[in-house]
C-alpha cells in the first residue's frame, strides 16, 4: 500500500490521469491519505516543514513486525527489484523457521547459509565475493 | 476488510489505531500502544481513508495480519519519480 499526505480525491485523479497510462487499469494497491502526517510521524518519514513524507518503504511480516525499511530523499526513486528480492529473502528465512540466513547478494536459486558452530570462521569455504553481485 | 468511505467535503482524519481505542480505555494504556517504527518492532497500526481501483475505503494496517505488507510513503501525487 502507498501513503502520502494528498487527499484521496487527488489520489483518484492522479491514478486516472497519469498512473493508468503507466500501468494499464491503474495501480491495483490502495493509495492512502495521511493528511495530518500523524502516521508518517510514527514511521519517522514526515517532514512538518513541507507537510510531506519521504520515500520510506517498510517490509512488514505476517505478524505485523517490521523486517526492513529504506528511506530516500524525494528526488531519487526506489528500486522495486531490490524490494522484491528482500521480500523473497525474508520469506525464505521465515519459511525455514529461522534455520537459514541469506548471504550478501543472495537471490532466489542461490545457496543459503545454515549458521551453526562449524560455520563460524568458515564462511569463506562456502561463499565468495562474486556471489555478492 | 476495508470499510466503506463516504465522500464529503471534510478531509478524513489520519488515525493511529491505538488512538482510536474505545473512550473507556485508560489514557496510559493508549500511550503504551503508540510507538515509533523500528526493525524488529511492531509496525504502528493506523486507519486511513484511501482510494483503490475506483472506490474510496477506510484501510486498517492490522487487517493485513497473516500477509506480507510493503508500505510505501511518498512525497506526493504527481511528484515525478
Amino acid at each position: 500500500m502507498a501513503i502520502s499526505t494528498d487527499s484521496i480525491y487527488s489520489h483518484k485523479i492522479w491514478n486516472e490521469t497519469e498512473l493508468s497510462k503507466i500501468v494499464p487499469g491503474g495501480v491495483p494497491f490502495p493509495l492512502l491519505s495521511d493528511s495530518s502526517g500523524v502516521v508518517g510521524g510514527q514511521y519517522g518519514v514526515y517532514n512538518a516543514a513541507t507537510g510531506t513524507e519521504l520515500r520510506g518503504r517498510f517490509l512488514i511480516d505476517p505478524d505485523g513486525i517490521i523486517q526492513a525499511y529504506e528511506v530516500l530523499a524525494p528526488s531519487v526513486g526506489r528500486n522495486v527489484e531490490e524490494t522484491i528480492r528482500q521480500l523473497q529473502a525474508f520469506q525464505t528465512v521465515r519459511d525455514s523457521g529461522g534455520r537459514v540466513a541469506t548471504p550478501s547478494g543472495w537471490q532466489p536459486g542461490k545457496p543459503v547459509l545454515y549458521p551453526n558452530p562449524d560455520l563460524v570462521g568458515n564462511v569463506w569455504q562456502v561463499w565468495s565475493v562474486e556471489e555478492a553481485f | 476488510m476495508p470499510t466503506d468511505f463516504k465522500p464529503g467535503c471534510v478531509r478524513p482524519k489520519s488515525t493511529l489505531a491505538a488512538a482510536a481505542a474505545p473512550a473507556d480505555t485508560a489514557v496510559a494504556v493508549v500511550k503504551e500502544e503508540i510507538h515509533v517504527a523500528k526493525v524488529g518492532g511492531l509496525a504502528p497500526d493506523f486507519e486511513l481513508a484511501g482510494y483503490q481501483q475506483g472506490g474510496f475505503k477506510n484501510f486498517r494496517l492490522s487487517e493485513y495480519r497473516g500477509k506480507w505488507v510493503v508500505l510505501c510513503f511518498y512525497p506526493g501525487d504527481f511528484t515525478f519519480v
